[in-house]
């Protein structure tokens, strides 16, 4: 097995940060060629590219096309390597599963996308349900990827309250132990999400990856199989 | 002369509706089933909640909106005219939260808040409208928009900017407006309210947008069309592409609404904004938001439509020199194109906060452009010469006749909450906000309820009681007499 030089790694985490999805996919396949191990260039090339484009995000410098343009070169690297993995057997590791949504009866989508976002790019699998989901779509979605957390997005006072019914819809399908649920949107706030039984509010994208790496740590490890 | 801005070259504008018209065909509008039968007995191919339609339609369909019409106030009088380049103000609509005058901090708003904020409307004439400008958090959620209504029409005679939240809840806020009315034929002979009606950037007439759009086509309620296209995120990025979505919505909009009742009223409006590429955020007070907004509207006036837009609403969370640069700016902007209806005022934040104080420092704003927008005139036989031959290189204009008969045509004489240095002892130690707070306290002492014809009075806190029941609500939160219904024993 090759080792990357730090010339290279250099090369992915700047393809990520350049959102140049060629580059990246390109230097993904030559580290294959080369003997890399895909978990290498994965962990210590092109994640650390994503991370600091977070962080930049997070200071303001970082501008949504270009932030959009570095999660699909993320992907274009992933591409490439996540068969890679497969082949050895083992899986991409992931920061947390996620399932999101905006709640039902609800069309606002774009902080909730934004969300999105900023957890895939900061290594968590996000599986968006799109707008208007119901409390059952969120159950039986997270129950099929055994998610680690559900996020619910609602904007309106109207359905706020669904956020609400995404908890019990948990509860009643045997879920609510093994899966956090974080709330957001505008009319949203941190004492709505205690009263109904929510694991964690954020006012925005950059919180909503804090909040959702701290709800992993308050996992229960799980059993071995 | 008015004076007038305009923003969009003829051809400009006619390359924007030739791209709107094309793109109502191809891609087509996602339209809602509701609309499926409607649309396809016109001829237009629905497929997949797909709508084409073919510019040919389009065009005699736009030919039977009306040019022009008018909103009543309770008494009958036609108040706001939609048309031509008559402006008007009103208050932003429903917002989550108020800007608490004590701690001037942000807090989800209550009934007692509406209350004050249309009191306060009541009485400054740079309204020409109310709004239904927050939703009341002491009241159960699915009840939030006709309660807003209800608390508006028991408080207030001016004509109302409306709005409901599901496409069940429309025909609760259309019983409260024709219980006022005196009946359904009365509320589309003279109605007092136009309702906002928003399609789902891009070019999606939802299940509840549509429905509304026909639901008040029907019963002869002025719609309004809020298109709302974000540029950059779910609108081209450039104005101008985003200005042609803005049209494309429109436009099929109005082929719903034309379909469902040929000739009912309905407005060309909008909340159209750009999309900030470091926040996410859509600034109500950027000055490309403005432009966004009367390029709109200049669009719908090149069709000869009523129009709307909303301005005078700023982004920081408190009121501060930013909040009034950006509602000033486009309070002048919005009545210099000549914009019929102009919402936004009091509000903060992104439009998820209103404040009272904000609603009297904006009225400020307005009233200078109500007054710049009446443009200079030429009053009398000569403009100086006649002074001049009076009163010669002496200059002592102050004592002309023509000065004390002219001055208070000429100038707008603001408020207190505009320091003049008019107390300049007792005063000068008050900031805006303090004026402010002042001028609401001033305002709300001199308002006067009317109350509606006792009948009808009753009718509507019957029904009002009624449906607040199936919600769970007890008494009537912001009505006084059944504020405290349940202690009182009032409520059977
Ligand atoms: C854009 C917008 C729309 C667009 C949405 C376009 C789209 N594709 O998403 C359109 C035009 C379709 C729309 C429609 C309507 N809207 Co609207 N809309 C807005 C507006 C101006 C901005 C929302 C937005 O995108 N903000 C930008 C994003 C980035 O911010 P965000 O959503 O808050 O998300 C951030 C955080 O909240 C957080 N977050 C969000 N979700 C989640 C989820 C999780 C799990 C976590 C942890 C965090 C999190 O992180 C995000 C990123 O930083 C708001 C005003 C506001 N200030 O919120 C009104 C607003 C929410 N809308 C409002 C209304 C009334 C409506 C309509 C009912 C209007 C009508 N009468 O037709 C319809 C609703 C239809 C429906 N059934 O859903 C009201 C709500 C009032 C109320 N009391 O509930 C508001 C407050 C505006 C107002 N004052 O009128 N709207």
């Amino acid at each position: 097995m090759g080792r990357i030089s730090d010339e290279t790694l250099n090369a992915m985490r700047q393809s990520i940060v350049d959102g140049a999805p060629d580059t990246a996919s390109d230097l993904a396949r030559r580290a294959i060629a080369a003997g890399v191990e895909p978990l290498e260039a994965i962990n210590d090339g092109f994640v650390p590219g994503m991370h600091a484009v977070g962080e930049q995000f997070a200071r303001g410098q970082m501008f949504l096309p270009d932030m959009m343009a570095s999660a699909e070169a993320m992907r274009a690297a992933m591409a490439v390597l996540d068969p890679e993995l497969k082949k050895q057997g083992a899986d991409r590791p992931v920061a947390g599963t996620v399932v999101l949504g905006t709640t039902k009866g609800d069309i606002h989508e774009i902080g909730k996308t934004l969300v999105g976002t900023l957890l895939a790019a900061h290594g968590f699998r996000v599986h968006d349900l799109g707008v208007d989901v119901s409390a059952e779509q969120f159950a039986s979605k997270a129950r099929e990827l055994n998610a680690d957390i559900v996020g619910v997005s609602a904007l309106l006072t109207t359905t706020m309250r669904n956020q609400r019914g995404v908890v019990e819809a948990l509860v009643k399908a045997g879920l609510r132990s093994q899966t956090k649920v974080m709330v957001g949107g505008a009319p949203v706030t941190r004492q709505w999400a205690e009263e109904i039984g929510a694991d964690g509010y954020a006012k925005d994208a950059m919180t909503a990856v804090a909040l959702a790496r701290s709800l992993m740590e308050q996992k229960p490890v799980p059993e071995p199989a | 002369m008015k004076p007038h801005f305009q923003l969009l070259e003829k051809e400009l504008i006619e390359r924007i509706l030739g791209e709107a018209f094309q793109l109502i065909e191809n891609p087509g509008v996602r339209v809602a089933p509701y609309v499926f039968d409607l649309l396809r007995e016109a001829g237009i191919a629905v497929k997949d909640g797909v709508a084409r339609i073919p510019e040919p339609l389009a065009r005699s369909l736009l030919a039977r909106v009306p040019r022009e019409f008018y909103l009543y106030d309770r008494k009958g009088n036609r108040a706001v005219h939609y048309g031509g380049n008559d402006v008007h103000f009103d208050p932003g609509s429903s917002c989550l939260n108020i800007l608490d005058a004590e701690s001037w901090q942000p807090r989800p708003a209550v009934s007692s808040d509406l209350v004050r904020l249309v009191q306060v409307v009541e009485m400054l004439p740079q309204f020409a409208a109310q709004s239904t400008a927050v939703v009341c958090n002491d009241v159960p959620a699915e009840i939030g928009d006709w309660y807003r209504l209800l608390l508006v029409l028991w408080h207030s005679e001016k004509p109302v900017v409306t709005g409901a939240f599901s496409a069940s809840s429309l025909h609760v806020l259309l019983e409260l407006l024709a219980i006022e009315s005196g009946g359904r034929e009365a509320l589309r002979n003279k109605p007092r309210a136009v309702f906002d009606v928003c399609p789902s950037p891009p070019l999606n007439w939802s299940e509840f947008a549509s429905q509304n759009l026909v639901d008040l086509a029907r019963a002869g309620v002025p719609a309004e069309i809020v298109s709302m296209p974000l540029a950059g995120a779910t609108a081209p990025v450039t104005l101008a592409g985003s200005v042609t979505q803005h049209a494309a919505e429109c436009l099929s909009g109005i082929v719903i609404h034309q379909l469902a009742h040929p000739g009912a009223p309905i407005v060309w409006g909008g909340a159209p904004a750009i999309f900030d590429m470091r926040s996410g955020r859509t600034p109500m007070g950027a000055i490309e938001t403005a432009m966004l907004d009367v390029a709109c509207a200049e669009v719908g006036k090149y069709l000869g439509l009523p129009t709307h837009a909303y301005l005078v609403a700023g982004d920081g969370r408190v009121i501060d020199a930013q909040v009034e640069m950006e509602s000033g700016i486009s309070a002048v902007l919005g009545a210099l194109a000549g914009i019929n209806m102009i919402s936004g005022a009091g509000m903060l934040d992104f439009l998820a906060c209103h404040s009272i104080e904000k609603l009297v420092i904006d009225a400020e704003a307005i009233a200078s452009a109500q007054r710049l927008i009446e443009g200079i005139e030429a009053r009398g036989d000569s403009l100086a010469l006649a002074a001049f031959a009076q009163t010669g290189l002496q200059g002592d204009f102050l004592k002309l006749k023509e000065t004390r008969a002219l001055f208070r045509k000429e100038q707008h004489f603001p408020s207190a909450v505009i320091d003049r240095g008019l107390h300049a002892s007792d005063t000068t130690a008050l900031d805006i906000l303090q004026r402010a707070r002042q001028r609401v306290e001033e305002l709300l002492a001199s308002y006067q309820r009317h109350p509606l014809a006792p009948e009808r009075e009753e009718e509507m806190l019957a029904f009002a009681q009624r449906e607040g029941k199936k919600a769970g609500l007890e008494g009537l939160p912001g009505i006084p007499t059944l504020e405290y219904a349940r202690e009182t024993g009032l409520i059977q």
